[in-house]
């Protein structure tokens, strides 16, 4: 990944926006995928588009001002995420990673169905943004530590 | 149904992925990271006390998803005896690493990476689902590759990286391998491929199969000819790391072999086990052993000693009869504490005089008695010396060859266990007796603090070498559970 080290108002703009949208797909992904296509593996890569736009447009001293958390926390709090939900099933008398759903009745929503396969889901999501940005940072950074060479 | 069944994947999982969190804050990573290993054990030793109670097998159904649908955990004798001698072994391990590994090395997500490499060999142990065993050979391989580079010497680098190519090769063709059963039988349900295979009438494709597993297992296993990778693999990372592959990750393939090879392929039995895995099996030992004979490294020769000893353990899937597999078995788990021992010691040798060569080492028996001693008795183990355990394996495996009348593979082993006993002795000489040639302030490195942690292991050996009524009558067991597999096919499906 090359960090643009242009000023262009049009791209910044541009991928700023972008990254809005691709962040809001994402989250649709992740709520979608119980029942429909989407869930927490394709919504956590498409996140870590959205977050690439950002290192893309600014360099990383600069993104990581404004995102400010560890990516390898991330996919820490995502494993204890999923697997902590797996062991319900422990309390439970139920097998290990067995899911629980129920219908409940929401005012101004209406009637949603929850399940434990969200928070599950969320792990994954977690995990996938944390481990592909990651390798995305850690490549780059590669790259530019060369460049400084 | 029990839980229990999961746990011993569930806490190194749940430890590693908190101790990424941790990795700043040294003590407490090195106090919760000793705390979840012997967290491990007590799981894994109380999983194998419940399974034996519970007619020596327990299932699973994550998910409470029914058998052949979802993926089932399989505690039987076998694994769940494996299970519990890696977590002994992590424990070990771990403990030896506190006090020998660099901080620095530490720094870099060691435990965390240490702990998802007990979870892949748990989990391969315990998995009753063919891709669920791909999983965790993947976890586990994909931490060693990490493990193994740790510190990112050149030396390392160039070396794991041949190990890491050749592995991917090998998963590949573990995909592929898993693609034809899938093809063949329409299950990936351990239990249930073998039912299949049972009533199946065209059967011309499953040798190939067998084979392409075997080539798998091997490979990740170091049996002849695909072992080369392993000696100067194993040299380059850090001793603890090296101690912990080479009690466990080899030890994994051929656990997955004696798996696939009691309950799957066992159709063509005079094809694959009696001619494949009996020529490959001498050729293992034998070449292993001349590897260690040529070399002049500690630590060299202890790696190769890994493959010629891995040609043992192979021999009895090889003649397959219930004494032979109860040596294997018995063999097996002799090999874990033996070789992770004598390689922890090694890096005792190294702290002391800060090198492995032995033509640089001597007279560590003059300042160092008590780790003399303590190394002579797992290098006797492992030439076969009686009382101690390797000499019951050996005779389990050379008796069974003999009434079976694979007379040459009798003679092979006995020869291997010669020359094994050759350059113990070789190691023994050079490294302890002899004039000192380090100094007198090497003379003086205390090594109390090291040598703590591989006592269990040493204690084992002479155990169940001295009890070797039980603990041969325990491996009997086992073999016998695995040479029925309809114990196994039964309790998973529930018929």
């Amino acid at each position: 990944m090359k960090y643009s080290r242009s000023h262009d108002v049009m791209q910044q703009v541009l991928l700023i926006t972008t990254s809005y949208f691709v962040l809001a797909f994402s989250l649709y992904f992740l709520f979608a995928g119980h029942n429909n296509p989407g869930g927490g593996f394709i919504g956590g890569l498409t996140t870590a588009c959205a977050l690439a736009f950002i290192y893309l447009v600014f360099d990383r001293d600069k993104a990581n001002e404004y995102i400010r958390f560890t990516f390898p926390g991330l996919i820490s709090i995502g494993l204890v995420l999923s697997l902590g939900t797996g062991a319900i099933g422990f309390f439970t008398n139920d097998a290990y990673l067995t899911q629980y759903f129920d219908y409940f009745d929401f005012p101004f929503f209406g009637e949603i169905e929850l399940t434990t396969a969200l928070p599950f889901d969320l792990g994954i999501y977690f995990v996938v943004v944390g481990a592909a940005m990651v390798i995305m940072l850690q490549i780059a950074g590669d790259e530019e530590e060369e460049d400084e060479n | 149904m029990s839980n229990i069944v999961v746990l011993p994947i569930l806490i190194p999982v749940l430890a590693g992925a908190l101790l990424i969190l941790l990795v700043k804050r040294h003590r407490l990573q090195r106090f919760m990271s000793g705390l979840s290993a012997i967290a491990t054990l007590a799981a894994s030793l109380y999983l194998a006390v419940y399974t034996y109670n519970n007619d020596g097998i327990a299932t699973l159904e994550l998910g409470t998803w029914p058998a052949p649908f979802g993926i089932v955990m399989v505690a039987d004798l076998l694994s769940v005896t494996v299970v519990a001698v890696s977590s002994l072994v992590g424990v070990c391990c771990l403990f030896f690493a506190f006090r020998t590994l660099h901080p620095e090395r530490e720094r870099y997500y060691f435990h965390p990476l240490f702990f998802f490499l007990i979870t892949g060999v748990n989990g391969a142990a315990l998995t009753g689902d063919m891709f669920n065993m791909f999983v965790f050979f993947e976890v586990m391989l994909l931490s060693s590759y990490a493990l193994i580079v740790i510190g990112g010497t050149k030396f390392q680098l160039r070396e794991s990286f041949k190990y890491a190519i050749i592995n991917i090769f090998a998963s590949m063709l573990f995909l592929a391998g898993i693609a034809y059963l899938y093809g063949i039988t329409g299950t990936l349900n351990m239990a249930h491929i073998a039912e299949r295979i049972d009533g199946l009438e065209e059967t011309g494709a499953l040798p190939v199969v067998a084979i392409l597993f075997f080539i798998v297992f091997a490979m990740k296993g170091a049996l002849f000819p695909l072992y080369f990778w392993l000696p100067r693999a194993y040299y380059g990372a850090p001793i603890a790391i090296t101690a912990l592959f080479g009690g466990l990750l080899t030890k994994v393939g051929v656990y997955a072999i004696i798996r696939t090879y009691t309950l799957i392929f066992t159709q063509d039995v005079a094809f694959t086990h009696h001619f494949l895995i009996l020529l490959i099996a001498g050729f293992t030992m034998l070449i292993g052993v001349l590897g260690a004979v040529s070399s002049f490294d500690l630590k060299k020769i202890l790696s190769y000693h890994i493959i010629s000893q891995l040609g043992y353990i192979v021999i009895g899937i090889g003649l397959f009869t219930p004494l032979a597999l109860a040596g294997t078995i018995f063999y097996y788990f002799h090999h874990i504490f033996v070789k992770t021992s004598l390689l922890l010691f090694s890096g005792v040798v190294e702290r002391i005089t800060g090198t492995t060569d032995l033509k640089k080492t001597g007279g560590i028996l003059k300042t160092h008695p008590s780790l003399a001693w303590l190394f002579l008795i797992p290098a006797l183990s492992i030439a076969g010396i009686p009382p101690l355990s390797g000499f019951f394996g050996k005779f389990a495996l050379v008796l069974e060859s003999l009434q079976e009348a694979s007379y040459l593979i009798a003679f092979v082993a006995m020869f291997v266990g010669l020359l094994t006993l050759f350059s113990m002795l070789k190691i023994f000489i050079n490294a302890f007796w002899g004039e000192q040639k380090h100094s007198n302030k090497q003379g003086e490195t205390p090594i109390m603090d090291v040598l703590a942690p591989v006592l269990p292991l040493v204690f084992l050996t002479i155990t169940i070498g001295l009890g070797a009524q039980w603990s041969f009558g325990f491996s009997m067991e086992i073999a016998e559970q695995l040479l029925d597999p309809s114990i196994y096919i039964d309790s998973v499906l529930k018929e």
